[in-house]
């Protein structure tokens, strides 16, 4: 019984002995390392199913882009959609209103895109009616003159032309432009889905 | 804690000087986590029997982490409840796994639980100096108890409503008032939305006294250290080993055995201890035509309708989990582990016996041989405790014990000192 216990005492002991001057890596280290790192591996996948579970789950997905009919909204009129639990501005913009933010010089904006950049068809401006300060929802400026038109935010007075780019005020970037696409003779627009 | 731990605190942090020197001055956090978690001695006969503890304290942490998941998708309110479970089982992500852990990890929590509880019965750990211990874990038992009913009454399905209904009617067997303690469980006149409401609110509420509770059973736990197979107390340091590495490498053995288990019925049977009925939503005026509560709560539920009167009903199944906190002085027998106990050894076995009798019997509609069956089932279950543990007392002998963990063989020379020693314990 003792000589088994001083036998297995030794092979234990051996490679780590302290009297050693060159400690070497026993097969005690390589199963304590390979274990622990197994371990901690499954311990950091098992996270994961708790963490996706509070991502948007699969019905909150499904509902990700909305369809918009937009054949009844009339030259300079704004009409305000909800997608994914935000508004959003379509503007069908007129030929003069056109011209007037296209003549807006890049050198005077803070975040400098070209009109075109932003729209995929002149005459329809979509922008999610977000400001980019904090988070409050910009108004139209209406009876302004013509160079003035476009949004203000209430809540910091931020600015926005009729490109939905920031003109003036504490807000860093244009109105975000959402991925969209025209469908159905250009009488729809599909909000969510990039064409 | 005593002083002697206070200076070997102050020597650890009188070593080295840094960041940790200075929070471990003010906190001794690290010396406490080493002092009960790593140094902490511990008899080194431990088996397996000893893992439950910690895979209980694992199970609470799985069901509060699953548990403030789900929580962030249920809604509690009738309109809805259901709906927002189902809601959660096929469109949050991972919403299935959550729940199937949830609703298995308190099946898992109730076997763990009853090992436990049968470890402590078998090896005497309720006894001297450890009652308060015991005692504590049998709050522990009817916290949860509490808990997992709550729970399952949330997905609002038929058998969480008629479980609500059966239970908390329990209440009314109460002479006088039970009517209006009924009522004000329920805040109205049936169990309906207001029910729902403070049932969620303490289903979320009492896991964190569970965890506080805990606690305590863990410092009435260090306070004389682990009982062991042998059931005598350790005579000195050669009869401990440090907690780290010896059991926590034990224990993370035995959870990988038990993870296992609820893993397999996780994802391969999660329904296995789940009522069918209870995928249909409640319906206040339709009753499922056999009603069972969930299996762990069987024997107690056979205890109940064994007696044909409401209010001896009611109390001899109360009566069967308070008659546990009375255990420490039933059984007044100096020698704590069945080992050394051929006589309650047996009566172990058929107490065990028959409280699966009384599972059985809970399983089974009230008629023909059950009612009999179950009558005598809850007769033996008082009997055992009542009767023939303090008879025990009395005339099982106190055999010779082993003179200490280290030397667990009893020789002749041993045999006289042994007997001595248990003399002196009794």
């Amino acid at each position: 019984m003792s000589d088994t216990l001083d036998s297995l005492d030794s092979r234990d002991k051996c490679p780590t002995d302290s009297s050693d001057p060159t400690p070497q890596a026993t097969r005690r280290d390589f199963l304590y390392l390979t274990a622990g790192a197994m371990g901690a591996v499954g311990a950091g996948a098992a996270t994961i199913p708790f963490i996706k579970s509070m991502g948007p789950a699969k019905d909150v997905l499904a509902a990700s882009t909305v369809d918009v009919d937009i054949a009844n909204i009339k030259q300079g009129e704004v009409m305000t959609t909800m997608w994914r639990g935000k508004p959003v501005f379509i503007k069908h913009r007129s030929p003069e209103e056109i011209k007037d933010v296209r003549e807006i010089p890049l050198t005077s904006l803070k975040d400098p895109q070209t009109d075109e950049a932003r729209t995929k068809n002149p005459e329809w401006l979509v922008v999610v009616g977000v400001c980019t300060h904090l988070g409050c929802i910009p108004t139209q400026r209406k009876n302004v003159a013509a160079a003035e038109q476009g949004w203000i935010c209430s809540c910091h007075g931020s600015k926005y032309d009729d490109s939905g780019r920031i003109i003036s005020g504490p807000a860093p970037k244009n109105l975000d432009v959402p991925g969209y696409k025209f469908m159905n003779d250009n009488k729809v627009i599909r909000i969510g889905e990039d064409a | 804690m005593t002083n002697n731990d206070s200076k070997s605190v102050s020597d650890q942090v009188t070593k080295g000087a840094g960041v940790g020197t200075w929070i471990e001055e003010r906190l001794p956090v690290m010396s406490f986590i080493n002092h009960s978690l790593r140094d902490y001695p511990t008899p080194k006969n431990l088996s397996y029997a000893w893992n439950f503890g910690s895979l209980l304290g694992i199970m609470l942490v799985i069901m509060i982490a699953t548990g403030l998941m789900l929580s962030m998708h249920y809604v509690a309110d009738t309109t809805l409840a259901f709906d927002s479970v189902e809601h959660l089982m096929r469109e949050v992500n991972y919403g299935w796994l959550l729940r199937y852990m949830h609703a298995n990890g308190a099946s898992m929590f109730f076997i763990l639980v009853y090992i436990h509880i049968a470890r402590g019965l078998y090896y005497g750990s309720y006894k001297s100096p450890r009652e308060l211990l015991w005692i504590i874990g049998v709050v522990i038992f009817l916290m949860m108890m509490a808990t997992a009913f709550m729970g399952y009454v949330l997905p609002w399905g038929q058998m969480s409503f008629w479980g609500a209904t059966v239970i908390t009617n329990l209440f009314s067997a109460i002479p006088v008032v039970g009517e209006s303690i009924v009522q004000w469980l329920w805040g109205g006149f049936s169990v309906d939305n207001p029910t729902l409401q403070k049932f969620y609110s303490l289903h979320y509420l009492l896991p964190f006294l569970i965890l506080g509770v805990t606690l305590i059973h863990l410092i009435a736990l260090h306070q004389f250290g682990s009982n062991n197979p042998l059931g005598i107390d350790r005579k000195g340091p050669e009869d401990s080993i440090p907690f780290h590495p010896y059991y926590t490498i034990k224990d993370l053995y035995g959870l990988s055995f038990f993870m296992l288990i609820y893993m397999y019925l996780v994802f391969f049977n999660p329904n296995f201890f789940g009522e069918p009925d209870n995928y249909i939503p409640a319906n206040p005026m339709v009753t499922p035509p056999h009603i069972v509560p969930e299996w762990y709560f069987l024997p107690f539920y056979a205890i109940l309708r064994s007696i044909p009167n409401k209010l001896m009903g009611v109390i001899a199944m109360f009566g069967s989990i308070a008659i546990l906190f009375a255990l420490p002085w039933l059984d007044k027998h100096p020698v704590r582990s069945a080992k050394f106990r051929p006589l309650y050894r047996i009566f172990f076995w058929v107490f065990l016996v028959n409280c699966f009798i009384l599972g059985w019997v809970g399983a089974n509609p009230p008629e023909g041989n059950f009612v009999l069956i179950g009558q005598l089932a809850t007769a033996y279950y008082f009997f055992h405790f009542l009767v023939l543990i303090p008879f025990l007392n009395k005339f099982e002998p106190v055999p010779p014990l082993p003179m200490s963990i280290s030397k667990p063989v009893i020789s002749k020379s041993a045999k006289t000192a042994a007997s001595k020693g248990s003399k002196k314990n009794g």
